[in-house]
């Protein structure tokens, strides 16, 4: 029999209804499973007593009845959701020892429907970065190798990733700003949405670029990730960007037929330079679309190019908005001070010890193009861009496309390290499939759907119509079912 | 290729209220240059007549009342500051 903290959470959920498993005895093969995997370096913060504690509230809950599906379901949380009376420090530096006295809305939303946290997740500071290597806990470690060397797991929810591929947790929650749900999920074999902008609340999540950020779940299978995402998501008067519409039930919609559907397929993502693998990978699931009975479409996506440009314009000029407020006074990192200091040397001090490399360089870049002068020929100039790229979308959409499919990535996992004398671009060419979809707003699913080369899991992208993930994710459960990946990483750690 | 000088890095960083020690900012320079060359291709963009987008998806802003929701919690507030003294979080003297 698979080991419990191996299960999918759909099967989960099946035995702890039928009374044939206690959350209990599902969370203490979680923890276990945790402690013996420190080498990995996934959980960051753990939390047993509470998870514990979580475990029994849910049994009894089970036993009462109408317990939601998430209830006793094991989870990890990423550290940049604040989650109350658990460190949550996004990874960084400047939130040494802050203890949040709040919960995020969507990590209360995961508590109230009776899911346990396990603990927080380990990131890309501030969720900055592609490889998980930015993090003041130190590199997350991809559970799959190659050649014995240590991989990354992507980024920004390289923790999350790790954790989910790894059988720590059966679900983990993620962060996308550009492709740090998707990229990990990519790279570990596993699953992660993106939502359209707007449904789930940003309130309580450590904010990067405010425009662009989404929360959704890192999963196993995409059946786990409508049940995981139908509890993350609603509305919020917390947030005034989230969207007040109902919540479809997800796992209803899951048909199985996607007769009919047309699935586009942009030219502009045919990257010069693309690897065989990714290129046969991505044919290979428009035949298996194709054979399920859909319509594919070759399509034109014309701004595609910009999109990163466009990105590394918005997202750090938010960025360097957002962090302002690690100043050394009302929580985190204060720097020491010496003799004659005031309080501008305490700002300047804190934030050069607080922050590291990267988060430097991108609140940098950030004030760099909102600075008298500059506003108009890089920040304007990025937002006008990004309207013709969301425009491009509306008109694919217009014509009838109901979801696009691309890679996910531009390779497969690399080392850590790798990267280490690049310049800053290479690394942010990672998120080239992933960005426009960030930037239109759009709900975008990775998954699993083969192997390269030396056995490490590549996956395939799927882009919907925004508020359409309910005939995104059955799109995406069809294309799992047909590309039947269950290649799980060997167990080294 | 955008060229950041030196005094522009300085100027970066102290308007980011970022230390960077003066041996720092060479290799700060060339970085921010890269990034910003690689920005550049905005420049080969049409945006004659496009208007900037301001909101990601088109939905007025909700409103809520103008009333007070919360409060009273000032221990909680000040609990995670790294100087809090007498109900008020300290800093470094301001005004001289």
């Amino acid at each position: 029999m698979t080991e419990l903290n191996a299960l999918t959470i759909a099967a989960a959920r099946d035995l702890l209804r039928a009374g044939d498993l206690t959350s209990t005895a599902l969370t203490q093969a979680c923890l276990t499973a945790i402690e013996g995997a420190g080498r990995l370096n996934a959980f960051v913060h753990k939390t047993p007593d509470l998870a514990m504690a979580r475990a029994e509230a849910a049994d009894a809950w089970l036993k009462a009845g109408d317990a939601p599906a998430l209830c006793g379901i094991p989870i990890g949380i990423k550290d940049l959701f604040c989650t109350e009376g658990v460190p949550s420090q996004a990874a960084s530096r400047i939130l040494e020892g802050f203890c949040p006295e709040y919960e995020s809305t969507v990590s209360a939303q995961l508590r109230d429907a009776g899911a346990v946290m396990l603990g927080k997740l380990n990131m890309d500071e501030f969720a900055m970065g592609s490889s998980n290597e930015s993090s003041v806990y130190g590199n997350a470690i991809n559970p799959w190798r190659a050649d014995g060397q240590d991989l990354t797991p992507g980024g920004s929810s390289g923790g999350s990733a790790a954790a989910v591929a790894a059988d720590l947790c059966l679900g983990a929650t993620g962060t996308d700003t550009g492709g740090s749900i998707r990229q990990p999920a990519a790279f570990t074999g596993t699953v992660g949405i993106k939502p359209t902008y707007g449904r789930c609340s940003r309130w309580g999540i450590v904010a990067f670029a405010s425009s662009l950020d989404q929360a959704g779940p890192m999963t196993r299978t995409v059946r786990d990730a409508a049940i995981m995402l139908e509890a993350m998501c609603g509305h919020d008067p917390k947030d005034s960007t989230s969207a007040d519409l109902a919540v479809p039930d997800f796992e209803a919609m899951l048909t199985g037929d996607i007769r009919g559907q047309k699935i586009g397929i942009p030219r502009e993502y045919r990257m010069d330079g693309m690897p065989a693998e990714i290129e046969a990978l991505w044919s290979g699931g428009s035949a298996m679309l194709r054979d399920a009975g859909a319509e594919i479409v070759d399509i034109s996506l014309p701004h595609t190019k910009y999109a990163l440009p466009a990105y590394y314009v918005i997202a750090p000029a938010e960025a360097s908005s957002n962090l302002a407020r690690y100043d050394g006074v009302r929580y985190g990192h204060r720097a020491k001070l010496g003799p004659g200091d005031g309080i501008t040397q305490m700002y300047e001090k804190t934030r050069a010890e607080g922050f590291g490399p990267e988060v430097q360089r991108r609140v940098m870049i950030g004030t760099y193009v909102l600075s008298a002068g500059f506003y108009d020929a890089y920040y304007n100039r990025a937002r006008k861009v990004r309207t013709l790229i969301k425009q491009d979308f509306d008109r694919a959409f217009a014509q009838g496309i109901d979801a696009i499919l691309t890679p996910a990535t531009p390779s497969a996992a690399f080392q850590l390290g790798a990267m280490d004398d690049a310049d800053p671009v290479q690394m942010y060419l990672n998120d080239v499939f992933t960005v426009p979809v960030n930037l239109a707003g759009l709900p975008g699913i990775a998954l699993p759907a083969g192997l390269d080369a030396h056995g490490l899991p590549l996956g395939l992208q799927l882009i919907g119509r925004p508020w359409d993930e309910a005939a995104l994710l059955n799109t995406a459960e069809v294309l799992e079912r047909a590309a039947g990946f269950v290649s799980k990483p060997e167990k080294w750690w | 290729m955008s060229e950041i000088d030196l005094e522009t890095a300085r100027k970066v960083a102290h308007l980011a209220r970022i230390a960077v020690p003066e041996d720092h900012l060479p290799a700060l320079a060339t970085e921010l240059s890269q990034i910003l060359t690689f920005m550049e291709q905005l420049g080969e963009v049409d945006i004659a007549g496009v208007e900037p987008m301001t909101s990601v998806t088109p939905m007025r802003l909700k409103r809520r009342p103008d009333g007070v929701s919360d409060g009273n919690m000032q221990a909680r507030i000040l609990s995670n500051a790294p100087d809090a003294r007498e109900g008020f979080f300290a800093v470094p003297k301001v005004v001289e």
